[in-house]
């Protein structure tokens, strides 16, 4: 049953874009960790059909990059086209280690020869920035997914156990999530991330990061959770598996959880951008995920020295990025909030 | 009315004992201390570090911490900086003022703006005026706070029509007094600009369905009948209708504004709360954060307090209501 356009529309998008994201090792050209230090702070590459003579190539071709980083400052860089590489699809880079040639694996475009083709330039290590962006959106959408679940999962137990049981326990709930809410949430997050060590790897901040944002959150969910289950418990059907002699453990199950659910969606679909943008202000602030792992909050972060704000205009790619999948997850989330009050209204 | 008050003050008391309570606790957690850091330099002996520990009463327990600071709180000190060798407030109370006049400025220019806009959209529902401002409110909404502020700032240092950062010009306290307030409100615009811009869509939005439902309602139909302006119906009549649900957002916007600012004074360098916590979290100077922490806190519930006392004049229902 679709109802909604807008509804699937905004999902097929949102799952879109997660796919060149996961499959990164892929999609993405190169490695987003290899520094290239000739080319450091070039912009995007261009892509040519005509070369100096004029002559059409049905195959477009990059031509090298040379960056001049001679001792006496920035002297600019320049595009050099008598060395050239044309672009072609199912490419495997090939990198010399240790006197051996080493392959790596099917990447889904690139070039044959040693000239990059860089579609969102560099940053000032010589990074890929678009390889970057699709292994950053791993860890800024997989925190935001992963930091969403964890407090929708929290708000659910401490929800329903608020709502069903009532009485003190409730009281006690209620007044700690009250606690968690008064706090402004950047303010609340960078409380419990001031406690937490500093000096972390890359994977134990990721696993961290989403403690800490998913365990603060799990509030404002809760509270709904509870209102809902208030609302259901006084429905007649519950009240009769109850004098049947249902136990609580089942009534929850089969009576309580598919009412929540639509809450559950709702509330995921604005939760995710949130909790996106809580990873990207920590990694951007350089309490996040640290380097080399990408992440797009320290890939904004270089846009803190104000040379590369006004004359890298690349770097701003993975803030702009965000528009477009917060555009959808606000759709997304406000269809859900209107299939849902057409569902409730019969009743 | 303080009957219906009292029961809250107490609550708010509470809140705040819980928050500090929280703080401290997760403090306590903390693996890296600030003092230990100290232990690597070579130059500082054993000795010197116990003294240290003792003179700030880090050798206590948790309890007997907990009540040194509230002790320090009680004579206005709120604990004791040790990146800064002085106690909290004074370092504090300057930082706080100066978030207070860009979230104060950024909440008066966002109101400033969302109503009338939210009027017009509202009125011409569904013509090209709403349409515009619905499609601007989404991409605003769907823009973050980092990149708005980066843009700004891009902005700024593109045109040079305004200074980058901090709060005054360097000679501008040997100036004037007009001319040293013109350099302060130059320096005030953008930071209180991305600010006001974050928290504008949601504003617009609530002031438009609260006026929309408003401007359906049979009461102004009627009024529109009886021949009065257009004008003195918005004034008198649908404005006052319409205040209710926004006298509540403007106490839920004081949270946004305050996160939203601490990401504005870090990118844009104003000199706020914000980049003063961010540098006690990696200094791992506990009691700034806990101050800071504190600060937002009844910050937040003073904005919460200042809606309810407005919506308590504004509307007459809420005073019968209270016994």
């Amino acid at each position: 049953m679709i109802r909604n356009k807008k509804l699937v529309v905004s999902a097929i998008a949102l799952v879109l874009i997660q796919i060149p994201v996961i499959g990164a090792g892929f999609f993405a050209p190169y490695d987003p960790t290899v520094q290239n230090r000739d080319v450091p702070s070039s912009p995007p590459t261009s892509v040519h059909f005509a070369d100096s003579r004029g002559r059409f190539h049905f195959r477009p071709f990059v031509c090298r990059w040379i960056g001049n980083t001679s001792s006496s400052g920035y002297q600019g860089s320049h595009e050099d086209c008598s060395k050239t590489s044309s672009l072609r699809f199912f490419v495997r880079n090939e990198t010399v280690y240790d006197g051996q040639v080493r392959k790596s694996s099917r990447h889904l475009f690139g070039t044959d020869g040693a000239e990059k083709l860089l579609l969102l330039g560099t940053d000032e290590y010589g990074r890929d920035q678009f390889s970057r962006l699709l292994y950053g959106g791993q860890t800024s959408l997989g925190a935001g997914l992963l930091a969403t679940g964890l407090s929708l999962g929290l708000g659910l137990v401490f929800g329903c156990i608020a709502g069903y049981l009532g009485s003190w326990v409730d009281d006690v709930i209620m007044r700690a999530a009250e606690l968690f809410m008064a706090l402004p949430w950047i303010y609340l997050l960078f409380a419990v991330r001031a406690f937490l060590p500093l000096n972390l790897d890359a994977r134990q901040a990721f696993i961290l990061l989403i403690g800490v944002i998913g365990s603060t959150g799990w509030a404002r969910p809760s509270r709904l959770i509870r209102g809902v289950i208030l609302s259901v418990k006084q429905r007649a059907y519950v009240l009769a598996a109850r004098g049947f002699g249902v136990s609580s453990m089942s009534i929850i199950r089969r009576h309580i959880l598919p009412e929540v659910s639509s809450v559950v969606l709702t509330q995921a679909a604005l939760l995710i951008p949130q909790y996106i943008l809580a990873e990207v202000t920590f990694s951007f602030l350089g309490l996040g995920v640290s380097e080399p792992q990408p992440s797009w909050g320290s890939m904004l972060a270089s846009l803190q020295n104000y040379y590369v704000l006004t004359a890298h205009w690349w770097t701003f790619a993975s803030g702009l990025v965000l528009v477009p999948i917060f555009f959808l997850f606000y759709s997304l989330a406000d269809s859900l909030q209107r299939s849902v009050q057409i569902f409730d209204l019969p009743k | 009315m303080i009957s219906a008050v009292a029961p809250r003050l107490v609550r708010t008391l509470f809140l705040i004992f819980g928050v500090s309570v929280l703080a401290f606790i997760l403090m306590d957690m903390a693996p890296g201390k600030y003092l230990e850091e100290m232990k690597l330099n070579p130059q500082i002996s054993p000795n010197t570090l116990a003294a240290l520990r003792a003179e700030y009463g880090l050798d206590r327990s948790l309890a007997a911490r907990y009540f040194l600071w509230l002790n320090s709180a009680a004579r206005g000190e709120f604990g004791f900086s040790f990146a800064y060798n002085c106690p909290v407030w004074p370092l504090l109370r300057v930082r706080a003022e100066n978030t207070l006049i860009l979230t104060v400025t950024a909440m008066l220019f966002s109101w400033a703006v969302a109503i009338p806009i939210g009027i017009l959209a509202a009125a011409r529902a569904g013509r090209w005026q709403d349409r515009v401002s619905a499609l601007s409110t989404t991409f605003l909404l769907a823009t973050p706070d980092v990149l708005l502020g980066l843009a700004l700032l891009a902005f700024a240092l593109h045109t040079r029509w305004f200074p980058t950062g901090g709060m005054r010009s360097l000679a501008s306290s040997e100036r004037r007094l007009f001319s040293s307030a013109q350099d302060f409100a130059r320096h005030l615009f953008l930071p209180a600009a991305a600010l006001a811009m974050g928290t504008l869509p949601t504003l617009i939005r609530h002031v438009r369905s609260a006026t929309l439902d408003v401007f359906n309602s049979p009461f102004i139909a009627a009024a529109r009948g009886h021949g009065i302006p257009e004008g003195r119906i918005l004034i008198g009549h649908i404005l006052p209708a319409a205040a209710n649900p926004l006298i509540t957002l403007l106490g839920v916007s004081v949270g946004t504004l305050l996160s939203g600012s601490l990401l504005v004074e870090v990118i844009m360098s104003w000199p706020g709360v914000g980049p003063l916590l961010l540098e006690a979290v990696l200094e791992r100077d506990v009691y700034i954060v806990v101050a800071a922490i504190m600060f937002s806190t009844l910050f937040l519930i003073a904005g919460n307090l200042v809606a309810d006392a407005l919506l308590y004049m504004a509307d007459p229902r809420i005073r019968k209501d209270q016994p």
